[in-house]
């Protein structure tokens, strides 16, 4: 019987066995040295929080991995042995396989910061980052204050956690204002405001230059480069990005850049060698998207393409338009095709932007300025269909055609007030014309009929 | 803000042991003449029982209410056991005998609690509610701007199973324990809201008035809580209300007055077979008895079942009744709230619940049965059985232990929907409907999800909903009662309760998990 090993049990690896399995009888083995069962990273904070308990993050009981005869195996993997098709292990055991799969996943990035190794400095990416801050943060007596380094996703994440437990936070980001690399400025800002107002101490164009230390070696306190200014802290949170877990293969014949490459069939150079999730980078990036996406549900459908491929069903990745999620305090936000911050704006592309007055509420509208072709939505605070938007992006529906039926594309709870009148209003002023709101009809919804 | 949320406590927790502290104050001392009216009232023929409690306990001074009611209680189990010995079939007493001990207690009772009802009432209810407030409102400031804030229920010894919920759970056992089966020990709190039930009813209250009159006030109360933590959900904000409604209109004022006016005491909303006891001979004989109002009261009952239901949960799903309207289900939305994180999601859990639940169902339709066929053939027995003895049976196991020992006992370390997932008989039968045939669904939103759980976490009917959710799967089961928590916890705007058409409710969206290859291949395949 075929032997699939799958280095890594996040969500690509995971996928990718469950998807083998459906498809086949083969021995599935899936490696990892951060936990026994598979977890749900972006859960962690809620375990820190006490929305949850770690169980509750993950996703299949303990008994489902036996019952669908996958092997868990715990062990860190030292070396590919491509050649002889051997893993070998970090107490020198070898696991023969016949295909391997390579979903490793991300670390944390650290730019070689003076101090970055203390205790008490962290990140947000594996359970071991998730014990660490219980440790060094478990209350506002023992960790006084937190810095966090970094304005992405996972900065305003563990913000969140912290303030969550009363400990000042001071939050150092390099922008000018909150993740406007991604962002429109009109949504930056209001995430800026939003931090801002649940009491985060936002330290805008920010640069950390050095965690200073305790003699017993935690962290005493951080410095800012452009101001000089010392922080005392506990606890540093380092959240400057994720890379390609890959240093385990820098002495293989498995070639790689800044991930393992691979091909569209998410093949490496090693025939029945795989990679996908956070750690693989196309050869040739898809048009529209990085060579390197850290996302979930990338990583998901790589796992079920490459699982198609090893079952004898050769199979393209193909991920379709882009689409993400992510809360910020109590916003959230959903995005569907592409809305680029003015700083990537491309040329053709032109934002129609309404924001609540309250301030926590806003939708962008990206278009081509000639065609008038609609090429994505930012939402923030409204949830938005993904059927609804896929379906238009695929169609090359118009701007005046999306604004029309926003009804339809709707996905906040029943009874939520809804604001597309005032939307379409704005849009008629700026325009000077005088579109109509369609009312919401489930034919629409629910078929694929335009 | 601090200090008044610690105000509050105090004060909840100074009432709570005053409440205590009732069971055991007043005297109680059963004179001959309210002994003598009680023996002819009730045409109670057992010499033995009479000559008993004349020597022992008519006309001594009782300290508290417990022995008075175990030494009626005994009497009339010694006198029924030497009845039952010489066969003397006809001075029996077939009252059940804390129900009889009950009634002699209730008119028994003297000194301070008696004397002082309002004031008392004003000390116990008016504090609790004014403490309850002061302990609930400042969440407001101090839980940060409106949104999801389950911080720190996994670290609460309330929430997360530690002394504080056992002691809860305790706590609500044995309340239940005695307002079933020894109601004269809580005499005293029945006593305080005699003034309100005299108002709405002109009778002094029994203790299911006292439990009404309760279930009301602190369901108003956990509502207060609901609409500061979701104030910023209009779902949960109109179901609360509509809940609180019906639970205070429908279940407690409406059948008080209906007594008023001489009516039968019914619930307008209360459906068979939840209403376990509607064709059951007395309630029936009582409705035929009662002229046109009694015969609308039957015809309405069987509507509401046969068809208000059905059709009610093909359009909306059954949680138009279970979050919406029940009693049952109102409580559990509001003082199970906190509770909802309990509920087990494992499949063993979904195994026991779908067995139970749906023989609960079966019992309840057989003993409805047996009782239509022996109220028609006037038979009081079927196939050798006493249909008595059936109802007895569900009446103890189901409609009191399940339903409120467990039901709500439970709350603190099963979760707060015990009764509605594994026993409710209504619950089962609107699930089969809403399973199979029902516009409800709750939709997932493509490929959005992140498999975090926060959903089944706060699942209180123990539904897996990541399960489906992660598919790209809509969520259709049985169970749900559309209290619309998943979709508020969701932090990615996942998951929203919706009605549309039959046509591709249940299936996956294959496509929308952000993967496109081989559609016509993937579409094939199925």
């Amino acid at each position: 019987m075929e032997h699939i090993a799958i280095i890594g049990n996040g969500i690509s690896g995971i996928t990718a066995a469950r998807h083998i399995r459906k498809r086949s009888n083969k021995k599935i083995t899936v490696i990892s040295s951060e936990t026994d069962y598979f977890f749900s990273r972006t859960a962690l904070m809620y375990v820190y929080m006490g929305h949850m308990k770690f169980k509750h993050t993950q996703p299949y009981e303990n008994w489902f991995w036996k019952k669908n005869d996958i092997t868990l195996k715990k062990g860190y993997v030292k070396q590919i042995d491509t050649a002889q098709k051997n893993l070998i292990f970090s107490n020198g055991e070898r696991l023969y396989f016949d295909k391997l799969i390579i979903a490793t996943g991300s670390k944390p990035n650290k730019f070689g910061w003076p101090g970055q190794d203390l205790k008490g400095v962290v990140s947000l990416y594996h359970k071991q980052d998730l014990d660490a801050i219980e440790a060094y943060a478990p209350n506002n007596s023992v960790c006084k204050r937190a810095v966090i380094v970094g304005g992405g996703l996972i900065g305003v994440e563990l913000a969140e956690m912290l303030h969550s437990r009363h400990i000042p936070v001071t939050f150092l980001v390099r922008e000018e204002s909150y993740w406007n690399s991604i962002l429109p400025s009109g949504e930056s800002k209001m995430i800026t405001h939003e931090i801002i107002k649940n009491g985060i101490d936002l330290r805008l164009g920010s640069n950390l230059k050095q965690i200073n230390s305790n003699e017993d070696g935690t962290v005493k306190s951080i410095v800012i480069a452009e101001t000089g200014e010392e922080i005392e802290c506990n606890i540093v949170g380092l959240t400057v990005g994720v890379s390609p877990n890959i240093g385990f293969l820098k002495h293989s014949t498995i070639e790689t850049n800044r991930g393992v490459l691979v091909n569209r069939n998410l093949e490496t150079n090693i025939k029945d060698i795989y990679a996908i999730g956070d750690c693989a980078e196309q050869r040739i990036a898809l048009e529209d998207r990085k060579p390197i996406e850290a996302v979930w549900y990338t990583g998901r459908i790589m796992g079920e393409t490459v699982a198609q491929t090893i079952c004898n069903k050769e199979t393209l990745y193909t991920p379709g338009h882009w689409f993400n999620s992510a809360k910020f305090f109590d916003i959230e936000y959903q995005t569907y095709g592409r809305v680029n911050s003015e700083k990537y704006v491309k040329p053709n592309e032109s934002h129609f932007h309404w924001m609540h007055p309250d301030q926590t509420k806003c939708l962008t509208f990206a278009f081509d300025k000639h065609t008038h072709t609609f090429l994505g939505i930012n939402a923030f605070g409204i949830r938005m269909r993904h059927e609804i938007f896929n379906r238009w992006l695929d169609q090359n529906k118009t701007i005046d055609y999306v604004l029309e039926h926003l009804e339809i594309a709707h996905f906040d709870p029943e009874f939520y007030k809804t604001y597309y009148p005032e939307v379409l209003k704005k849009y008629n002023v700026e325009t000077n014309k005088t579109l109509k709101l369609k009312s919401k009809s489930w034919s629409q919804l629910f078929t694929l009929k335009s | 803000m601090k200090t008044i949320r610690t105000l509050g406590l105090g004060l909840l927790l100074a009432v709570f042991a005053l409440f205590i502290n009732l069971l055991f104050m007043g005297n109680y001392k059963l004179s001959s003449a309210t002994f003598d009216l009680y023996i002819i009232q009730n045409n109670i023929s057992s010499e033995v029982f009479i000559k008993d409690l004349k020597n022992t306990t008519v006309d001594n001074d009782f300290s508290t209410p417990f022995y008075l009611a175990n030494s009626i209680a005994e009497a009339v189990e010694s006198a029924n056991t030497y009845h039952r010995e010489n066969k003397e079939w006809n001075q029996v007493i077939w009252a059940k005998p804390h129900s009889l001990a009950y009634k002699i207690v209730k008119s028994s009772g003297q000194g301070i609690v008696v004397q002082n009802k309002f004031l008392i009432w004003l000390l116990s209810f008016g504090l609790a509610i004014i403490g309850a407030l002061l302990f609930m409102l400042p969440a407001i400031r101090l839980k940060g701007p409106a949104g999801i804030k389950n911080n720190h229920i996994y670290h609460s010894n309330a929430t997360n199973r530690g002394w504080i919920a056992w002691f809860v759970f305790a706590f609500l056992i044995l309340f239940y324990l005695v307002l079933y089966f020894r109601p004269s020990y809580m005499i005293n709190w029945i006593y305080i809201v005699d003034p309100i039930s005299e108002f709405l009813s002109g009778n002094p209250a029994s203790q299911w008035f006292l439990y009404g009159f309760l279930y009301c006030v602190i369901m108003t109360l956990m509502a207060v809580r609901m609409y500061i933590k979701y104030r910023h959900n209009n779902y949960q904000i109109l179901r609360t209300t509509s809940v609180l409604f019906f639970q205070i209109v429908f279940a407690f004022l409406i059948p008080e007055i209906l007594v008023r006016f001489e009516k039968p005491w019914y619930d307008f909303k209360n459906a068979f077979p939840l209403d376990y006891d509607f064709f059951f001979r007395w309630n029936l004989n009582e409705l035929l008895e009662s002229g046109g109002f009694g015969l609308f009261i039957l015809v309405w009952g069987i509507v509401l079942s046969l068809v208000v239901v059905p059709v009610m949960v093909y359009f909306f799903g059954k949680r138009w009744y279970c979050s919406w309207v029940c009693g049952c289900g109102g409580l559990a939305e509001t003082l199970g709230d906190p509770y909802r994180q309990l509920s087990s999601k494992s499949l063993f859990s979904w195994k026991v619940e779908r067995w139970l639940v749906h023989g609960v169902l079966v019992f309840a339709l057989l003993m409805t049965g047996l009782t239509l066929y022996g109220y028609f053939s006037e038979a009081y027995e079927v196939f050798g059985i006493k249909v008595q003895t059936i109802q007895d049976i569900y009446g103890f196991l189901i409609g009191s232990i399940f339903a409120g020992v467990i039901g709500t006992g439970f709350y603190p370390i099963f979760g707060n929907r015990v009764w509605c997932r594994f026993g409710c008989p209504l619950a089962a039968y609107m699930g089969v409907i809403q399973r199979f045939k029902s516009r409800f669904r709750i939709t997932t939103n493509g490929g959005q999800c992140i498999s975090c759980g926060n959903c089944s976490t706060y699942c209180e009917q123990g539904i897996d909903v990541r399960a489906y959710a992660q598919k790209g799967e809509n969520i259709i089961r049985a169970s749900c009662v559309g209290c619309g928590i998943c979709s508020a916890v969701c932090p990615r705007g996942v998951l929203k309760l919706e009605n549309g058409p039959e046509q591709g409710r249940i299936g996956s969206n294959a496509v929308l998990l952000g993967n496109e290859m081989n559609l016509l291949d993937q579409l094939h395949d199925k």
